[in-house]
């Protein structure tokens, strides 16, 4: 059995909605490959007729960032209120904002 | 209130946000006119409707069996959805034979809320189901299923796209969903065996274990019953012996691939006479029922 991997590589796993507008991100699974991990997600992720499209991603191809950085990353942005668009009126016909 | 003679009852229309993803189910029955196309011997529509139904439903029943026992967690899923598929159309189409024929149905105490196809996926005997021997088969190891799977889901998708264009429109409509279905089944399975005959040299010699077994009853999918014969000339069903050669081209081509030769081996006899079209059926069929009907059957009045 050598130079046999044990156990499959990790996907995550991204479906959009009929309705919705971008891929969201629901779960992750294993595969052998890239095909296998797309067939895998549309029967574990897909079968309550949720999805109208699949995205799969080697998991170990995410770059993620690190709790550790929380504080420097995030918290910048918590006093910043003026960066939200919320003082301005926005047209009753824009949809999405 | 739900209807027990439509499954899509209650997740059509209605409230949709009682559920957390998907609506918008469809009814593939939705608007077909269900009267008897003219010309057709209404018997011989039960009987064949019960053929393929039988087929559908104890092949659904030996695939759920996979279920927690899969070599992994995504397969256990991937076949328990193939099942799920089938039991679907195994329900439609008992549900046409007893349309079609309601003496064919077995009787039920008065009073029992058991719809008609129920009655007649769980309460006739061994002798009455009309499926062919190779959906009865033991599943054995995941190469064997995978063989099995490759064989069946080839031979009755080429079956269903014909029977798309069925003078019966019910039958017409259960093909045309069956067809998307069973196109799905018919990848899995394709890639599954490709996988396994480049895989290792265990999953090769699996896989070729696996051939052996499943095609002795590989011939007879492709022999005319006489009610076989007769819907066919009557517009409304498909002779099995008219999809044997593309069937065979299709299985050429995985085989070629995968670098396997077919197997040179006799087909699984008859049974004084007759096969698993004629109710002659093998060892691991009564153990089967014997299992899916044996709750059903312990409660005949029962509400599910």
């Amino acid at each position: 059995m050598s130079g046999v991997e044990q156990e499959w590589p990790l996907y995550e796993i991204f479906v959009r909605g009929k309705r919705g507008l971008n891929h969201v991100h629901v779960g992750s699974l294993h595969a052998a490959d890239d095909e296998m991990a797309l067939r895998h997600a549309r029967d574990v992720y897909t079968r309550r007729n949720e999805g109208v499209s699949i995205w799969a991603v080697r998991a170990d191809a995410v770059v993620a960032s690190s709790p550790d950085e929380k504080d420097p990353l995030f918290a910048p942005a918590g006093d910043k209120v003026y960066r939200h668009p919320t003082f301005y009126a926005i047209p009753d016909d824009v949809p999405y904002m | 209130m739900t209807d027990h003679h439509n499954a899509y009852d209650g997740l059509l229309g209605g409230d949709a946000s009682q559920w957390a993803f998907g609506t918008d189910f469809e009814d593939p029955l939705a608007g077909v006119d269900t009267t008897l196309p003219e010309g057709a011997d209404a018997a011989a529509l039960a009987a064949y409707c019960l053929m393929l139904g039988d087929d559908a439903l104890i092949y659904s029943h030996r695939l759920s069996e996979w279920a927690s026992n899969a070599p992994d967690l995504e397969e256990d899923i991937a076949l328990a959805n193939v099942a799920l598929d089938l039991l679907g159309q195994a329900r439609l189409l008992l549900a046409r034979a007893a349309a079609a024929d309601p003496d064919a149905v077995p009787a039920l105490p008065p009073g029992s809320p058991v719809p008609p196809e129920d009655a007649l996926a769980f309460f006739r005997d061994e002798h009455a189901f009309r499926n062919v021997r190779l959906v009865e088969a033991e599943n054995g190891d995941f190469a064997v299923t995978v063989v099995r799977l490759l064989v069946f889901s080839t031979y009755r998708l080429a079956l269903v796209q014909r029977l798309a264009t069925s003078r019966d429109p019910v039958l017409s409509a259960i093909a045309a969903k069956a067809v998307k279905e069973l196109t799905y089944h018919r990848d899995y399975a394709g890639r599954w065996f490709l996988t396994l005959a480049r895989g290792t040299e265990e999953s090769r010699r699996r896989l070729v274990r696996g051939l052996d077994l499943v095609w002795p009853l590989h011939d007879e999918l492709f022999v005319a019953h006489d009610v076989e014969r007769l819907v066919a000339e009557q517009g409304v069903g498909v002779d099995p012996a008219s999809v044997a050669d593309e069937v065979d081209v299709l299985l050429e081509q995985v085989f070629s691939v995968s670098g396997l030769e077919r197997p040179r081996l006799p087909r699984t006899g008859s049974v004084a006479g007759g096969t698993g079209r004629h109710g002659r059926h093998s060892e691991g069929m009564g153990r089967l029922l014997a299992e899916m009907q044996v709750v059903a059957r312990a409660h005949p009045t029962g509400r599910w």
